[in-house]
Parts: C-alpha cells; sequence; structure tokens
C-alpha cells in the first residue's frame, strides 16, 4: 500500500485532475490539500507510524496553493492561529 | 500578434482557439446572411408600387418563418454546445503554473518541483530596443513547453485582475481569494501577448502578459536557468 504511495509521489508531475472538484473555482482543492497534509501528519505522528505518505498532499497543495497562501497559512499553524481544523 | 486596423481575431495558436475561431465565422455567416435577406426585404418592400389593402393573414408564411429561425438557432446551437463542453474536457495537465495579479504587473508560480517564482513587469515605452513591441513586453516572460497541456490556476492580490491570451483562447478573472482554472496547450513556439481584461487601476493598461512557448527540451534548461537566476 505504501509502496503504490511512494511509486505516485516518484512518479509526480503536476496535481492530477481531482474529481471532488471538477471546476473553474479550485480554490477549496488547495485549501483541502493543505488541510489533508497537516491532518495526515497529525494522524500519522500520533500513532507513530511513517509519514511520507502525507508527502502526496504536500506535493499537491504546493502545486496548486499561491506560495503566499501557503506562507501565511504556515505561519499561522506556527503561532496557532489557523482558522481550520487540523 | 494584433497588428494595427486588424478587424478579426487574432491567428489560432491553441486547438480550443482553432475551434473558436471556426465556430465565430461559422455564427457571423449565419448573422450576415440574415441581415441580407432582411435589408433585402425591408428594401424591396419600401420600394414597391404595388398595395393590396385586403391582406389580413398567411399561414404559410408565418409557419415558414417560424420554423426557419428555430432551425437557424439549432444550427448555431449544435456547434456551441459542443465546442462548451470540448472547452471542459479533462485533460490531465502536464505542468501547473500559477498567475497572480498585481497592482500593476503579474507574478508567476512554478511550484511542482521546486519553487520558481518571478514578477512580470512591463517594459516602459522609453526602455524599449527597436524591434519591441510597445505596451507588450515584460521584463519577464512565462515560459511554457509547446505541445503540454498546461494548467493555469489564476488568483489576485488587491483587487480584480484578468489574464488574457487572444491566440490561445484564453480568458480569466483573477478574484482575491480565489484560484480560477484554465487549461490550454500550445501548438507551436513563440512568444503571445495579452492585456490585463479588468480595470484595475490607474495603470491596468500597462500590466501585460506575454508567454514564450518553446519545446519541451529546453523548458528544463529555461527554469534551471530562471532558478539560479532569481
Amino acid at each position: 500500500m505504501s509502496e503504490a504511495i511512494n511509486e505516485k509521489i516518484k512518479n509526480y508531475s503536476t496535481a492530477p485532475f481531482d474529481a471532488r472538484f471538477p471546476n473553474t473555482n479550485q480554490t477549496r482543492n488547495c485549501y483541502q490539500n493543505y488541510l489533508d497534509f497537516h491532518r495526515c501528519n497529525k494522524v500519522l505522528s500520533a500513532k507513530d507510524h511513517d509519514v511520507t505518505a502525507c508527502e502526496w498532499y504536500k506535493r499537491v497543495y504546493k502545486s496548486l496553493c499561491p506560495i503566499g497562501w501557503v506562507d501565511k497559512w504556515d505561519e499561522q499553524v506556527e503561532n496557532g492561529s489557523f482558522p481550520g481544523k487540523i | 500578434m494584433a497588428y494595427p486596423l486588424q478587424l478579426g481575431l487574432q491567428d489560432a495558436t491553441s486547438p480550443v482557439m482553432e475551434e473558436l475561431i471556426q465556430f465565430h465565422d461559422h455564427t457571423l455567416m449565419i448573422a450576415l446572411l440574415v441581415s441580407t435577406m432582411v435589408f433585402y426585404t425591408i428594401l424591396t418592400t419600401v420600394t414597391s408600387k404595388l398595395t393590396n389593402k385586403n391582406m389580413l393573414d398567411s399561414q404559410g408564411i408565418e409557419t415558414i418563418w417560424t420554423i426557419a429561425p428555430a432551425l437557424i438557432l439549432f444550427l448555431i446551437a449544435m456547434p456551441s454546445l459542443r465546442l462548451l463542453y470540448m472547452m471542459d474536457e479533462v485533460n490531465n495537465p502536464h505542468l501547473t503554473v500559477k498567475t497572480i495579479g498585481h497592482q500593476w504587473y503579474w507574478s508567476y508560480e512554478y511550484t511542482d518541483y521546486k519553487n520558481l517564482e518571478f514578477d512580470s513587469y512591463m517594459i516602459p515605452t522609453q526602455d524599449l530596443i527597436p524591434g519591441q513591441f510597445r505596451l507588450l513586453e515584460t521584463d519577464h516572460r512565462m515560459v511554457v513547453p509547446t505541445d503540454s497541456p498546461v494548467r493555469m490556476l489564476i488568483t489576485a492580490d488587491d483587487t480584480i485582475h484578468s489574464w488574457a491570451v487572444p491566440t490561445l483562447g484564453v480568458k480569466m478573472d483573477a478574484i482575491p481569494g480565489r484560484l480560477n482554472q484554465t487549461t490550454f496547450v500550445v501548438s507551436h513556439p513563440g512568444v503571445f501577448y495579452g492585456q490585463c481584461s479588468e480595470i484595475c487601476g490607474a495603470n491596468h493598461s500597462f500590466m501585460p502578459i506575454s508567454v514564450e512557448a518553446i519545446p519541451l527540451i529546453h523548458f528544463e534548461d529555461w527554469s534551471t536557468s530562471m532558478l539560479a537566476k532569481i
């Protein structure tokens, strides 16, 4: 299972089509992957599992989200003021 | 690109734009034919010496000039919807480029692998070298590989802008807080220009877009050199 995801991460070129977000407005696609990355990290490290699988979400949000948005959110996560549920 | 006294659309540089031009020509031809027919009909009616004070109705002609327009509209709607759905097809991009509209310049981000980002300001008229295009040239161009589906994600930092490149058939609003997606494929190498398409303040006319398409084998050289430079 983890080999499959590692293979996918290795062959990553750009964020693939996500059927959950088929339309022009991709705001939620970016935000959801950002959330999923942090949630994945939180859950897997709480159970002492390998967090490399979360790398997929990171690659996707890095592709989709403007750098300014990511920097702002990272700062908020760091000082505990991030509004989303992680 | 645009040229003086231009009347029609710019030549296509993407398959979608080729289809858009064909649809436009088809619809405009229908419009011209209908206008010519109506103009001729009015002309002959107004200049006719014949009078008939007893004509009240005619089922035949009423039927014809109800069915015929409906048929014409159907012949316009079919290619229109075909093209609309074609433009919306899922196309698995090879590359994602983000562009952010600012007052008054565009910035581009290529973050699939490394974090390449740069600003693209218009070259002022007094700084142009001979052969360059006034109000269209920029200090850094957005470079993309040819024949590769490119996903554009467009947003803005301050007010609403709009990212447009007519020859590629692309226009999408850049709205703060929103990420708008559009895709295109560049058919052949070259430099293609566009201008901000939503009023955004004093220098709205002076924040152009220039896209340079190069073969894929050279694209990596460009991105490596940009990362080193910036």
